[in-house]
């Protein structure tokens, strides 16, 4: 206990202040997040730029990889909110890069993964249903509301429905939010006890040292996996942004 | 003594699980600390609407214009193979109607020129064998006319041989009336 350095599995989530600042009397420190944050922003700047730098009619690697997320993001949202939620593309786009590029940079070991903060993941579900309720509001004023009121509900059951359609509203950014923290920080977790298992048997030595390969198989395995996962909570949280978006440019049952 | 130093050492456990109370306390699990939420928002805010502005106005129209020039390349290149393969299919056809137009025609060349070969060698048969009856008829009536120019002679002859042969039995000439008549009795 007192040789062994004891590896904190939390430690990874630390949000460190590199710059304190303040912005009419609040925080707005400039934090290790940050630059994950605009990491992500470069990274999917330029991967798309320099994917659609040449205009080739036959695409090279970096181009496929642009011409192919566009297509499946495109599809995606054509799909789940037809051609007038196609007006939304640019922004799902960018959700969809954001959370996909913050899962898969966070897998790069001494990262730092945005999407493991309650914040960041409650604030993209935020701007979601935000986009969603003024878009709706705008486009078809109070008619929106009808998404609370499902039809062909006899008067009675009505108020219980109402409260019902209510509650599922509101907790569509909590699920959003919670669902993809959730499975970023058990992964990272996780993938540190792990490695923090490899550490410790070879530091115990003897018998322990023999086992020690055992658990960092298991790490290259949840390696495996969180890239799976990366993907895929980054496409759950797309494709519920579309079928929310619907909503707005569809509202009622 | 003993007692206040047992107080001192409890005093001073006391303040070390404070100062440990207050340290857990200000290791609270990072993404539940509320003292963060205030600049991640705020940083979450600056990068999303700078990746927004910059995918709706830099890099998605580039990418969407790469596609639909590739989409409308290929339909136009789609609509020129097929205007070409009809053309080639017209030029086919076309191909096929001349050479069965040759055909014909060469058939019936070939039938006209072996009619008129026919014809050709029908007439020269003909004229050929007009020819040869009347060399045989010319070749038939001189026969007849030499023959009888011979049988005239070989009646001459006859009489002249009788006539002597009369003179050296009788010792004089006989009456050539009578002789003629006799020969021709004979004959």
């Amino acid at each position: 206990m007192a040789t062994a350095h004891p590896i904190d599995p939390i430690h990874q989530f630390h949000v460190d202040r590199i710059v304190p600042l303040h912005f009419l009397g609040a925080d707005v420190s400039f934090t290790n997040a940050s630059v994950f944050m605009l990491v992500i922003v470069a990274v999917a700047t330029l991967l798309m730029l320099i994917g659609s730098f040449n205009h080739k009619m036959v695409p090279g690697r970096l181009q496929s990889i642009a011409e192919v997320t566009y297509e499946f993001i495109a599809s995606t949202l054509e799909l789940s909110s037809g051609r007038e939620g196609m007006r939304f593309f640019p922004f799902v786009f960018s959700i969809f890069m954001f959370v996909f590029l913050a899962n898969l940079i966070g897998i790069i070991p001494y990262t730092f993964t945005v999407t493991s903060q309650l914040a960041v993941t409650f604030g993209l579900a935020m701007i979601v249903i935000g986009t969603v309720v003024i878009y709706g509001i705008i486009k078809h004023g109070s008619h929106f509301f009808g998404l609370f009121a499902p039809s062909g509900v006899s008067p009675i059951l009505l108020p219980f429905m109402i409260l019902i359609e209510v509650i599922s509203f509101i907790s569509r950014p909590i699920s959003l939010s919670i669902r993809l923290f959730a499975n970023m920080l058990a992964g990272h977790i996780t993938l540190v006890v792990m490695g923090g298992f490899v550490a410790g048997l070879l530091a115990a030595g003897s018998f322990f040292t023999i086992v020690a390969p055992l658990p960092l198989l298991m790490v290259v395995i949840f390696l495996a996996f969180e890239l799976l996962v990366a993907f895929l909570q980054a496409y759950v949280f797309t494709i519920l942004t579309c079928v929310y978006l619907n909503d707005a440019v569809h509202p009622g049952h | 003594m003993a007692q206040s130093a047992e107080q001192a050492s409890e005093a001073a456990d006391a303040a070390m699980m404070a100062e440990v109370r207050q340290e857990v306390h200000k290791e609270a699990f990072p993404p539940f600390d509320s003292s963060n939420f205030v600049p991640l928002f705020f940083w979450l805010g600056i990068s999303f609407l700078l990746l927004y502005f910059l995918m709706s106005r830099l890099a998605l129209p580039r990418i969407g214009g790469i596609l639909h020039n590739r989409k409308e390349k290929l339909r136009t290149d789609m609509q020129e193979a097929i205007a070409l393969h009809a053309q080639a299919k017209e030029a086919a056809a076309l191909q096929e109607k001349t050479i069965a137009e040759a055909k014909a025609k060469a058939v019936a060349l070939a039938q006209e020129n072996q009619a008129k070969l026919r014809a050709e060698s029908d007439a020269r048969q003909k004229q050929v064998e007009s020819e040869l009856a009347a060399k045989l008829d010319a070749a038939e009536t001189r026969i007849a006319e030499m023959k009888a120019s011979a049988m005239s002679n070989v009646t001459a002859i006859a009489q002249e041989a009788a006539g002597a042969i009369f003179q050296q039995f009788v010792g004089k000439a006989p009456d050539t009336k009578k002789l003629t008549a006799a020969l021709k009795a004979k004959a």
